[in-house]
């Protein structure tokens, strides 16, 4: 009966949740959403591979690409406040559901190119990214799917390596 | 009579996270309760021989999915009184207002489960509206619902400028009016009275005995609260501990519901004594070497860290006893003797939270 | 670390804790730490009226360590969990589970002990 009062309020209010997926609530602008990344201004220091909680990213400074696992990613924003160049930063909505798993590894400049190996990888990939990039414009997560692909083989063998050490 | 054997959980309408109760039935009645735990396991305490002190801090907040802050909170007090790091009185009031809204929205998360226990879904749902103005506070200041992350060692990362705790007082002002229509019906609706009044009783003497933390400390009139040692800011605010005698589920739930209300007085309290100053000292070097051992008030009650330094980046050793964990002892105390349908009511009167149990 | 610390040995420890109990204490909890080879470290904590007490035992991990959940019942949950973590026998433990409290039964590695320490990623 002590109930009643409340039931008779609610029954004359509107609901109080919203019709979510068509109606979205606006997001606030200090959350911490899905990591983005400029890899133009990146340095790699490889100072958020070091601090990140969950390890889950890694830096390559000889070939100039910076990687991230974005499911292993628990969005603490440690990256962002640690990164000297301001390279990352964090949007305010979260990441959308994925049906499949994609790679997300970013390929820049290295500060300073070994004349071997390296300029010949990474015209391919700077090739290959370019086209991903008009492509998928004006979808950023495309683009971290993509140009994952063709440079995964490149990148197993340096994956197994570092598997190895640490199973030392 | 015959004895029946029923297993209770680890998949039960009541129970949000597994764990397991053999119950020995004699027509109805429990006559022993055997637990078994052990379902979600993380190991976290090991955890700390691969992550540095620093990253320790988003493990400790994983233990709890419901306290994280208070969590993480601990930890950073450990480990500063271990470097002997003195935090900034600003960043000490911060950290409490987010503690305290973390405990208002334990206890309505818990309101709202323990009235779906006994079968009252509408006063569910509407706790749990209550409850979604402070997680649009903790998200609308820290970055997320459940796991603000705001702590680091030395400090806080996040800020609230004076238009957020406008913001956040008069929130409070309307979830306060809210949970006070709600009164009535948690402490003395006939139908919520006759399933929680004389259920589960536990004296003063066994509380102590079988050493209850928190709200069921406090249910059976232990006046006991570790936000009386006056740790990290707790010391310049005005408060009593909340207590009932009656060591019932009634006890507990009106102890929990109380405290919702002495929540957002704390927090008023700490917006309007909040100095001004730096958020974060900066922090060199390693742990020394050195055991400290602190308690905090969770919303489930006293939460134990131990934490032991050896001089390097990793530490030696971080032990964790939460609040659940010391509860478990009297929830088998409770059990025997009561009816078969009262067990999920009683199981959730201690508020389990089983990940946090099992780390 | 705040409070007082008592040492206590293999003999003294149920007694010190008896003593303990009938001074109205409440026990908190266990906490343990490798002290060297194989040797282990319990703390008993204890409160009263927020004055907190530590009993320190060091113990060896190859023989028995004296339960004191014919004391305190509660010690029994704790007791469990230290023997999953280490792999160590008590004497007297009233609820025995086994080391299987939060490990399943075909685990036979110890996790707190150093015979799986785990190697930093980077
Ligand atoms: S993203 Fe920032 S922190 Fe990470 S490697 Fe690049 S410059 Fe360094
Ligand atoms: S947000 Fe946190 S977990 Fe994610 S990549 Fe950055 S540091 Fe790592």
């Amino acid at each position: 009966m002590l109930f009643t009062p409340t039931v008779v309020k609610n029954l004359l209010k509107k609901p109080a949740t919203r019709k979510y997926p068509f109606e979205v609530r606006e997001p606030f602008t200090k959350y911490r959403g899905e990591l983005v990344m400029d890899i133009d201004t990146c340095i790699f220091c490889g100072i958020c591979a070091r601090k990140c909680p969950s390890q889950c990213i890694v830096v390559d400074k000889e070939k100039g690409t910076w990687q991230c696992d974005p499911y292993a990613c628990i969005y603490c924003g440690w990256c962002v406040d640690s990164c000297p160049t301001h390279s990352l930063s964090m949007k305010h909505e979260h990441r959308k559901p994925v049906t499949e798993k994609a790679e997300w590894i970013e390929q820049g400049t290295p500060p300073k190119p070994k004349k071997k190996k390296a300029p010949a990888e990474n015209k391919d990939d700077a090739g290959s990214k370019a086209a991903a990039d008009k492509k998928a414009d004006a979808d950023e997560k495309a683009e971290a799917g993509k140009p994952a692909e063709a440079e995964s083989k490149a990148d197993a063998g340096k994956k197994a390596d570092a598997g190895k050490k640490d199973e030392k | 009579m015959a004895t029946t054997v029923i297993p209770f959980g680890p998949q039960h309408p009541v129970l949000p996270e597994p764990i397991h109760l053999t119950l020995k039935v004699e027509d109805e009645i429990v006559k022993e309760a055997v637990p078994a735990l052990g379902y979600v396991h993380r190991g976290l305490e090991k955890l700390a021989d691969i992550r540095d002190y620093h990253q320790m801090i988003t493990v400790c907040e994983r233990v709890c999915g419901i306290c994280s802050m208070i969590h993480g909170t601990v930890y950073s007090q450990c480990v500063e009184e271990l470097m002997g790091i003195e935090v900034t009185d600003r960043a000490k009031m911060l950290r409490v207002i987010w503690s305290e809204l973390h405990r208002m929205h334990s206890h309505l998360l818990w309101l709202g489960l323990f009235a779906d226990a006994f079968g009252f879904e509408a006063l569910f749902m509407q706790f749990w509206k209550v409850r979604e103005r402070i997680m649009d506070i903790n998200e609308a200041t820290a970055g997320s619902r459940v796991i603000v992350s705001v702590n680091i060692i030395g400090g806080v990362r996040a800020d609230l400028s004076p238009e957020q705790i406008r913001w956040i007082l008069s929130e409070l002002d309307t979830a306060e009016q809210e949970i006070k229509a709600l009164q009535d019906t948690i402490m003395n609706d006939y139908s919520v009275k006759s399933r929680t009044k004389g259920i589960g009783v536990m004296t003063y003497d066994q509380a102590l005995e079988l050493g209850a933390a928190g709200p069921t400390l406090r249910g059976s009139g232990v006046a006991q609260d570790m936000r009386m040692l006056g740790y990290g800011g707790y010391e310049s605010l005005d408060f009593e501990p909340v207590t009932e005698p009656d060591g019932d589920c009634w006890s507990r739930s009106t102890v929990r519901f109380r405290e919702v209300l002495q929540s957002i007085d704390l927090v008023r309290q700490a917006a309007s004594k909040l100095p001004e100053g730096e958020l974060a000292v900066k922090v060199k070097g390693n742990p020394p070497e050195g055991e400290v051992y602190q308690r905090v008030e969770q919303p489930r009650g006293e939460c134990v860290y131990y934490v032991r330094g050896n001089g390097t980046k990793h530490l030696d050793r971080l032990r964790i006893r939460t609040p659940t964990f010391a509860n478990i002892p009297p929830l088998l105390h409770m059990v025997p003797g009561c009816e078969l349908a009262d067990v999920p009511v009683i199981v959730l009167s201690i508020d389990p939270c089983i990940s946090c149990t099992e780390r | 670390m705040k409070g007082i610390i008592k040492d206590v040995t293999f003999d003294t420890v149920v007694g010190e804790v008896m003593h303990m109990k009938n001074d109205g204490q409440r026990l908190v909890t266990l906490s343990t730490y490798q002290a060297g080879e194989g040797k282990m470290g319990i703390l008993y904590h204890f409160d009263k009226e927020l004055e907190t007490t530590h009993l320190r035992l060091v113990a060896d991990m190859d023989k028995p360590i004296p339960s004191v959940s014919g004391v305190y019942f509660s010690a029994m949950l704790v007791e469990n969990e230290i023997r999953d973590q280490w792999d160590v026998e008590f004497d007297g433990l009233v609820l025995d589970f086994n080391r299987t409290l939060l490990l399943d039964p075909e685990v036979t590695q110890v996790p707190l002990a150093s015979n799986v320490k785990i190697a930093p990623k980077n």
